[in-house]
């Protein structure tokens, strides 16, 4: 079958696109390794199979690379992101080694293994492909799906038991079993009251016309941060910005203003805003502006 | 250019997966690490669908994705909920068959 048509080079176009993105591919399966944050390392990956995928179309795979955009890049590489999400982005991994010297014996392990896998090709000598123009010729899918539905069927029905197991058995692996009833919002407001705590809703975050960030806690009237404004989830993971010092700074220089507008101290400066002279010290809750 | 390259390219890519299972140690990457080697032994499977002028390479590489798939799913479920127990997607931390 491999002995009609056989010919020995590809054309310069596929050459040129091989040697380009061959090596963006590698760079990119490089970063999927050694990327600190786990989002970086799956968007090098996503770039890997998208160049694999024009790789599987210039060879004449069209259903395969449609298949790999579609399903790899579309479907499984979301699915990374989305349980990278869920599972907090910030948590790069610690690059230290916890075993001494695993690092080096995994490099020498890859290496050899590399060498290995490379000499053993370039030992079998092919200088001639067959292509696929002949197998082709009624088109791609069409070949494909007499091959899948002829020869390969059972294999096909297997997979699709494999799938539909595979999607079970994820549910019932994420699955989580209530055991108390969920509270009421009057059970809630019952128990808000009971314990006399916090009766009222929260605070909002961010601090009055300067920052409306989510990460920003609001200020107290003393100035200083009022810590439950802040989502819970953002506290725990240390990434609440606490900009209390700036509009404590503010209301310090407009009390110093207003002194010396009463006369107690000599002006020293020009005021900036003079609409807020009127009571500067009411405004501390509002802090900046 | 011999497509021959292809071959030679998809072997680098699987010594970089196969190095990236040893060496990380966050279980998603290893995962993904995991997903480059079967995408390499995919592009091997095409080369040789290719030199060879038949479309049972193709067939091959096409069941590989669809078992990548559930395996993904499947992977990806088991690390969630190893996070929930342990609150750590570190391969270090599941040191216990149970959770």
């Amino acid at each position: 079958m491999n002995v009609l048509a056989a010919t020995t080079s590809t054309s310069t176009g596929e050459a040129v696109q091989f040697w380009v993105l061959g090596t963006i591919a590698l760079v990119g399966a490089l970063c999927t390794v050694m990327m600190k944050k786990a989002v970086h390392s799956a968007l090098s990956l996503a770039g890997t199979m998208i160049i694999l995928a024009v790789f599987y179309l210039s060879q004449g795979a069209y259903f395969l690379g449609i298949v790999q955009i579609v399903v790899y890049t579309g479907a499984i590489m979301m699915l990374f992101l989305f349980v990278l999400m869920l599972v907090g982005v910030t948590s790069a991994d610690s690059l230290k080694e916890t075993l001494k010297g695993q690092r080096w014996l995994a490099a020498t392990c890859g290496l050899g293994f590399g060498i290995l896998l490379i000499a053993g090709i370039g030992n079998a000598s092919i200088d001639s492909y067959a292509g696929l123009g002949k197998a082709n010729a009624d088109g791609n899918v069409e070949a494909l799906a007499a091959l899948i539905f002829n020869r390969y069927v059972w294999a096909f029905e297997l997979t699709g038991a494999l799938l539909i197991t595979a999607a079970v058995g994820a549910m019932v692996l994420t699955h989580r079993e209530r055991i108390t009833k969920p509270e009421t919002q009057r059970e809630l407001s019952q128990r808000r009251v009971r314990e006399g705590k916090q009766v009222t809703p929260l605070p909002a975050p961010g601090v009055y016309a300067r920052h409306n960030a989510n990460d920003i806690p609001a200020l107290l009237p003393d100035g200083s941060i009022a810590e439950v404004s802040v989502n819970k989830t953002l506290r725990a993971r240390g990434q609440m910005r606490d900009v209390s010092n700036e509009p404590m700074s503010n209301v310090a220089e407009l009390e110093g203003q207003a002194e010396s507008w009463l006369g107690r101290v000599t002006p020293k400066r020009v005021v900036r805003q003079p609409e807020e002279n009127g009571s500067p010290e009411s405004e501390s809750e509002g802090a900046a502006k | 250019m011999n497509p021959v390259n292809y071959l030679y390219l998809s072997a680098l890519l699987f010594t970089i997966g196969a190095a990236g299972v040893l060496v990380r140690r966050n279980a998603i990457i290893v995962f993904m690490c995991v997903e480059l080697m079967l995408n390499a032994c995919n592009l091997a499977f095409v080369t040789f669908s290719r030199i060879h002028g038949n479309l049972d390479g193709q067939i091959i590489a096409f069941f590989t994705m669809v078992v990548a798939a559930a395996e993904v799913v499947v992977g990806l479920a088991i690390i969630l909920m190893i996070f929930r127990v342990r609150h750590s997607a570190s391969v270090d931390d599941a040191n216990l068959m149970k959770l």
